[in-house]
């Protein structure tokens, strides 16, 4: 497994955040190396997401140590991130649906042609990387001109990720890239993210489902109440230990019982 | 990585060129101005409407509407409005006035002092707005009492009345105020009189010169405008961060546009584009009047409306709202010429208003997907 050869991308260490008299997060220590895909799971509120916009540059920890390639880091703005390589696809996706597929994607970092003194968008090459990327995470689009509110939701998803690819990221964090989507396109994401990981970017999967983690990801760290319970490998770890972990243990397994262990 | 596990969805429809080539901003503001335009030739077609003198009178009222429409489009596409305009028109004219005629100072001082001032509180509106996250809506309805306040109060302060005059005088020779007040091609018209194309006066001191003496810069700047405006929109990365500011500004955030410039400067243009207006109507009219430009942010909403943007944003064309200012022109004129009541044109706008804000629904739907 390639996630033993290298160092971490990004390491997280004892990460603080409270909102006010909120504690979101409580020490959370957390890695990723390129090419391998580390799922972060927990419940809903469990601050997978407000962990994620740390590693992003959104909010400042609180407490605690960010790494970048083995350095101390800390991210002023997303746009900081994502020069550094740290791409994400937010679970309120950062799409626009009124604007098309091409727009979508170079939005923040268009590309320009010199005409004389002007500085115009070079849509003939926009359009055709745009097409050509979103070939590669196969999916065929009707034009470039398409707007992306026509799109599934998958391929939303898609666009986003492809997006993050074409500009370099090194991480790249997907915030609940499954959660509303159906069993077709929840499968075409997660093939999604196996190309991406083979390219030898480090992949941050954060999902609440136990099957979806298990498809796709080398690591699995379970937070809790703002708290980890540690990583596992794959291999490590059974699907009902995860979901325990995610529950908070002892109540689940009594729920479980009288649910005839469905869940 | 090939092909084969490509994702077609068989059940999108495909949609036909005709179709696509529908579902564009423009459309409504396209079969308006085509409908307009073939209602009045019927209508109002020998009244003197479409010679040259009837055209650049409407075209001019047009170019009036074109302006303020410009700067309302690039602002609601960003995904804000702007009620101060007209306030800023009667404020921008008056401001001209006092300092050139009231104060003495050169025209073009006057000028070029104003425009700072009126861009300064336009850039005051934005960032009150996106500083605290009020809805432009009632932040510029304040500008809209506080600069029709001021537009009131001070003439009536220095010079005891609320129409200052004299403008004209002061402007002669003046090297700024001409391109505000002038008119060019003057000499094409003389030219196509004397191939018989546009009519000479018959009688008077200006007896055998052409009708229309010229172009007046005001139409200049309205075509000025829409080009500048339409072009950046489309073509350049502002433009797209302007889209992207209205559609979604979080998602923009996110992927590192700056929204809060990006609408700041909007509301830059849209004082801009006020304070032309309002410079071109004192250099004609000679004078500054503290009731002018009211109700004027209305009609350039609703010419942008006409014009396809939705009021939530992220959506719209300059072209568009241009076709519906020229609709407005034309309408306004062309009742005129059909010696229709003029305040029926009140109820033209409301209609035309429903219509179009109807229809732009209906556009976002097919556009989104959505039901
Ligand atoms: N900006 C914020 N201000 C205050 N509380 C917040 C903020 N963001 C998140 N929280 C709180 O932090 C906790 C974790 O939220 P979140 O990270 O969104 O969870 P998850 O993504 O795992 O569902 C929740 O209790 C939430 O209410
Ligand atoms: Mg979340």
């Amino acid at each position: 497994m390639a996630s033993f050869d290298h160092n971490p991308i990004v390491e997280m260490r004892n990460i603080e955040k409270h909102f006010g008299p909120v504690i979101a997060l409580n020490g959370v220590s957390f890695d990723v190396r390129p090419g391998e895909c580390h799922c972060l799971l927990g419940d809903n509120g469990a601050g997978k997401s407000t962990f994620i916009k740390t590693m992003s540059g959104v909010h400042k920890p609180t407490g605690g140590e960010i790494m970048f390639e083995g350095r101390p880091m800390s991210f002023d703005s997303p746009r900081d991130a994502m020069e550094a390589g740290i791409a994400t696809v937010y679970q309120d996706l950062a799409m626009i649906p009124l604007m098309s597929v091409t727009r979508n994607f170079w939005m923040g970092r268009e590309p320009v042609k010199r005409v004389g003194p002007f500085n115009f968008i070079d849509f003939k090459m926009a359009n055709e990387t745009t097409m050509a990327e979103m070939r590669r995470m196969g999916i065929n689009l009707r034009s470039p001109d398409q707007a992306v509110g026509t799109l599934s939701g998958g391929e939303r998803q898609t666009v986003a990720i492809a997006r993050a690819v074409h500009f370099g990221a090194k991480v790249l964090i997907l915030d609940e890239p499954t959660s509303a989507l159906g069993v077709r396109q929840t499968a075409n994401v997660l093939s999604t993210i196996d190309k991406v990981r083979k390219t030898g970017i480090g992949v941050v999967f954060i999902t609440h489902n136990v099957r979806h983690a298990m498809a796709v990801g080398d690591r699995f760290t379970v937070l809790n109440r703002g708290k980890t319970l540690g990583t596992a490998q794959r291999g490590q770890i059974t699907p009902e230990e995860l979901q325990d972990m995610m529950a908070g243990g002892q109540e689940m397994v009594e729920l479980e019982g009288s649910l005839g262990g469905t869940v | 990585m090939s092909d084969v596990n490509a994702v077609v969805d068989e059940r999108v429809k495909q949609t036909s060129g005709l179709r696509k080539a529908l579902i564009r901003p423009e459309l409504g503001a396209i079969v308006g101005t085509i409908a307009v335009f073939a209602f009045f030739i019927v209508f109002a077609g020998d009244s003197g409407m479409f010679n040259a003198q009837g055209v650049l009178n409407w075209s001019t009222v047009s170019a009036q509407f074109v302006i303020i429409a410009v700067g309302a489009c690039m602002l609601m596409i960003a995904g804000e409005f702007d009620l101060s305009v007209g306030s800023m028109i009667g404020f921008a004219g008056m401001s001209i006035a006092i300092m050139s005629v009231t104060l003495g100072w050169p025209v073009w001082i006057a000028i070029l002092v104003t425009f700072a001032i009126c861009i300064a509180i336009g850039a005051l509106n934005g960032i009150i707005v996106v500083r605290t996250g009020l809805p432009s809506f009632i932040v510029t309805l304040a500008f809209l009492f506080i600069l029709r306040g001021f537009t009131i109060f001070f003439p009536q302060l220095i010079e005891r009345r609320t129409i200052i005059g004299g403008i004209s005088d002061v402007a002669q020779g003046d090297w700024l105020a001409p391109v505000f007040g002038g008119k060019i091609l003057g000499g094409l018209f003389v030219w196509l009189a004397d191939l018989g194309l546009v009519d000479t006066f018959s009688r008077g001191t200006r007896e055998g010169q052409p009708v229309v003496d010229g172009i007046p810069m005001l139409i200049v700047w309205a075509l000025g405008l829409m080009i500048l405006a339409h072009v950046v929109l489309t073509r350049t990365r502002f433009g797209n961060w302007v889209f992207a500011a209205g559609g979604d500004a979080q998602a923009a955030r996110y992927v590192g546009v700056p929204v809060n410039r990006v609408k700041i400067l909007m509301f830059m243009f849209t004082a801009f584009c006020a304070t032309i207006f309002a410079t071109c109507q004192v250099m004609e009219f000679g004078s500054a009047g503290a009731d002018r430009g009211l109700l004027k942010e209305f009609e350039a909403i609703i010419a942008v409306v006409i014009g396809g943007a939705l009021l939530t944003g992220g959506y719209g064309s300059v072209i568009g709202a241009a076709l519906g200012a020229l609709i407005f022109g034309v309408v306004q004129q062309g009742l005129f010429f059909a010696g229709v009541e003029s305040s029926l044109f009140r109820v033209f706008l409301g209609v035309i208003l429903l219509l179009a804000v109807i229809l732009n629904t209906y556009i976002r739907r097919i556009i989104t997907g959505e039901r």
